[in-house]
């Protein structure tokens, strides 16, 4: 199964930074090992002290960007038996480049059977004139679990969206679990129209898998009032899942129903 | 359509007489008549009078989701797994007649659902004069009228008039306060049906639904006559 | 092939039940953001190039001889809102149906005994133009057409909508559709070597969310 970030051609060479920064976790029989930190470009990634018998890493923004023309990537790999949050301090702010050139963002999610990755970053905020691909492909091995929280500001106050491309791909012992790609800001047709974001200026996904989840047994559930600004739903996926997915007039009613959606995902 | 062929696959069965698995399938009544004329009560009636006998199932077509439906469960004259509303797409008359998928699904769904049923009555939504169900979905249906609406109805005939299987002619307890003159209707509806039957109703009265439920009885012993052959692939038409 | 057939799968007349769904434009016009030709056109472009070229892509990869089951899958998982998953399935079930009785063939037969619960509407959409001998590309516009013609024709329905003006609408897209339906149709050919996920899974998050609420109504007018 493919990306498609592999799926693209090379992007023209640019001045852009290119950077991959990488974590790997395991498991030693005991704890969450963290044998690889490798910090890169705008990543600088930090060691926090473990919850409990999950480990924590948080991602710190060491510079602004993606620019146009930046390639960055960060992959996660967690082994089995391994537990891992990643959070991040700072928001990702896609600002316009020195060139045209679309930055791109390319994580990469891999968790091993038995562990599980908690995938929660600040959000993503595409400012006027910029230009990100975002890429999230996750692979979970058969008995993985993973929270994943994915959200979009479509530009600062007052100010107009970028464009913004997010593709998140899951997949789910190899088989595809969920795949959306979501396309904002101009040239993209109609994308603020009734039947894509309409005027809601913040959007956002919450993705739980575990095995143990029965989906059948988790009726949709309603967020917010659909007559307010802010509103989504919590639904089970084919597989093992439960996926919210909110829009929102701010970061701030995004994000309060997003936490409500984990509390609901979370205690059946 | 399907009427010369076999079937080896659930999905194509439409006027077929027998499900896939060979089993004679339930007879399908239609009701259809204009808005208030008393189809849902007809079919609240008929239900009352046969549910002890026979296996039954009911499908409302509604303008808004499930009101008829709502009101046959509140009455509770089926279980509520006996009935089951089919969404329109405010067209009524489209979903009984032009484009019968929805229907079809729903009666099939209720027969893999309850297993045996003896008889689905298809109630369609409030429409007007020229609504009839089409014999995709139906093997007869019922037209529905009642006095208060004028007596000049049977004259006008359209489709559900003239050529219905049975003509009901309800609410004729009101037609000394309304009006209506029973005897025109009966030769006006006589002139256009030729042969076809007609039958009036006061659902108000004791059994009031007895002529119609004798003609179901009929048609229940003529369906299961016609259907007893033993190869899977005779047609209800 | 018969370019006559494409007229008759595409037709709104085709009778497997899409009369009965709006597109999501029922609950547009309840929160009053589809009330007008403008709007409306808002609507239908917004779900050509999300919900309208990932279907399109679908059927297009069905026509050209895709694992149907694959492809259902790869459905299931560009279909995130339970209430569209049933949708799709329902009329999948309804187009095979009438598919079945107009281009009867052993790969309809074959998708009813392999997905009796119903196979996603799309999937079922390109085998039967496949039957019907048409190409992927003609699949890929019926989809596409399928997807702003529903709401349109809902619209007109719910609004009072003066007919002329959403035919209007339709007749602007043409372009678009056209594009959606030979973007789709490339991506069909590269999955016998790059799989499903070269396929477009375009989404929109209005539409999975209001498809959602819209199910939890107690009176609707629309299945969907």
């Amino acid at each position: 199964m493919s990306t498609l970030a592999e799926d693209r051609p090379p992007l023209p060479d640019t001045s852009g930074v290119v950077a991959t920064a990488r974590v790997r976790a395991g498991h030693n029989g005991r704890a969450t090992t963290l044998p690889l930190l490798s910090s890169d470009g705008p990543f600088q990634l930090q060691k926090l002290r473990p919850r409990g018998d999950l480990a924590r890493v948080d991602v710190i923004g060491a510079m602004s960007g993606p620019l146009g023309g930046d390639q960055l990537a960060l992959h996660a790999d967690v082994g089995p038996q391994a537990r891992l949050e990643i959070t991040a301090a700072t928001s990702t702010i896609a600002l316009r480049g020195p060139s045209d050139d679309a930055a791109t963002y390319d994580i990469r999610l891999t968790i091993g059977d038995d562990a599980a990755l908690h995938w929660l970053p600040q959000p993503l905020i595409s400012t006027a004139g910029s230009n990100l691909r975002q890429t999230c492909a996750v692979d979970l091995a058969p008995t993985a679990r993973l929270v994943l929280r994915d959200e979009q500001v479509l530009g600062r106050t007052g100010e107009t969206c970028g464009h913004l491309t997010s593709h998140l791909t899951v997949l789910r012992a190899g088989r595809p679990l969920l795949d959306q790609h979501t396309s904002y800001g101009h040239p993209h047709p109609a994308w603020n129209g009734p039947a894509v974001v309409g005027s809601h200026r913040a959007c956002g996904q919450l993705l739980v898998v575990d095995p143990s989840l029965t989906p059948a047994a988790r009726p949709t559930v309603l967020l917010g009032n659909p007559d307010t600004p802010a509103h989504g739903v919590l639904v089970p996926l084919g597989g093992p899942a439960l996926l919210a997915t909110v829009v929102a007039d701010t970061a701030t009613r995004l994000r309060r129903l997003l936490d409500q959606a984990l509390h609901r995902a979370l205690t059946p | 359509m399907h009427l010369d062929h076999t079937h080896d696959a659930p999905g194509a069965v439409s006027a077929d007489a027998h499900r896939p698995d060979g089993t004679r399938r339930a007879l399908r009544i239609g009701l259809g008549g204009p808005v208030g004329s008393g189809k849902t009560a007809t079919v609240a009636a008929l239900c009352r009078t046969l549910r002890d006998r026979y296996a039954l199932a009911v499908v409302t077509n509604d303008i808004y989701t499930c009101e008829d439906a709502e009101f046959l469960l509140r009455e509770a004259v089926l279980a509520p797994e006996r009935i089951t509303a089919v969404e329109t797409g405010a067209c009524p008359h489209t979903a009984i007649r032009d484009d019968i998928s929805a229907n079809l699904e729903a009666v099939e769904a209720l027969e893999d659902r309850l297993g045996a049923v003896d008889l689905i009555l298809v109630e369609s939504g409030g429409d007007n004069l020229t609504a009839t169900f089409s014999k995709g979905l139906v093997d007869t249906q019922i037209f529905v009228i009642d006095v208060s609406s004028g007596d000049d109805i049977p004259r006008k005939g359209g489709p559900g008039i003239t050529s219905a299987d049975l003509l009901v002619v309800n609410k004729t307890d009101l037609a000394p306060y309304v009006g209506a003159d029973l005897g025109t209707m009966a030769s006006d509806a006589a002139q256009r049906r030729g042969n076809l039957p007609v039958v009036f109703t006061s659902l108000t009265a004791d059994d009031g639904v007895r002529p119609v439920t004798d003609w179901v009885l009929e048609r229940l012993a003529a369906w299961r006559e016609q259907t007893a052959r033993p190869e899977p692939a005779v047609t209800a038409h | 092939m018969s370019r006559t057939a494409l007229l008759v799968l595409a037709d709104g007349r085709f009778p497997a039940g899409g009369h009965a769904h709006s597109g999501g434009v029922e609950a547009a016009v309840a929160a009053q953001a589809v009330r007008d030709p403008v709007t409306l056109d808002s609507f239908c472009r917004g779900r050509l190039h999300t919900a309208g070229l990932t279907a399109a892509s679908l059927a297009a990869a069905a026509t050209t001889g895709c694992d149907p089951l694959v492809l259902d899958e790869a459905a299931d998982a560009r279909t995130p809102a339970p209430a569209l998953r049933a949708t799709s399935r329902k009329l999948g079930r309804q187009m095979l149906r009438a598919a079945r009785a107009a281009w009867p063939c052993p790969a309809l037969d074959r998708l009813a005994r392999d997905l009796p619960g119903g196979a996603h509407q799309p999937v079922v959409l390109g085998i039967a133009a496949h039957a019907a001998g048409l190409t992927a590309l003609d699949a890929a516009h019926a989809a596409a057409f399928d997807s702003v013609t529903t709401p349109a024709t809902a619209a007109v329905r719910l609004l009072g909508l003066d007919p002329f003006d959403a035919t209007a609408v339709i007749a602007r897209l043409c372009d678009d559709i056209d594009a959606v339906a030979c973007q789709a149709a490339d991506a069909a050919a590269r999955v016998a070597d790059e799989g499903v996920g070269v396929l477009p899974a375009a989404s929109s998050p209005l539409l999975d969310i209001t498809a959602e609420q819209h199910a939890a109504w107690p009176m609707r007018l629309f299945a969907s």
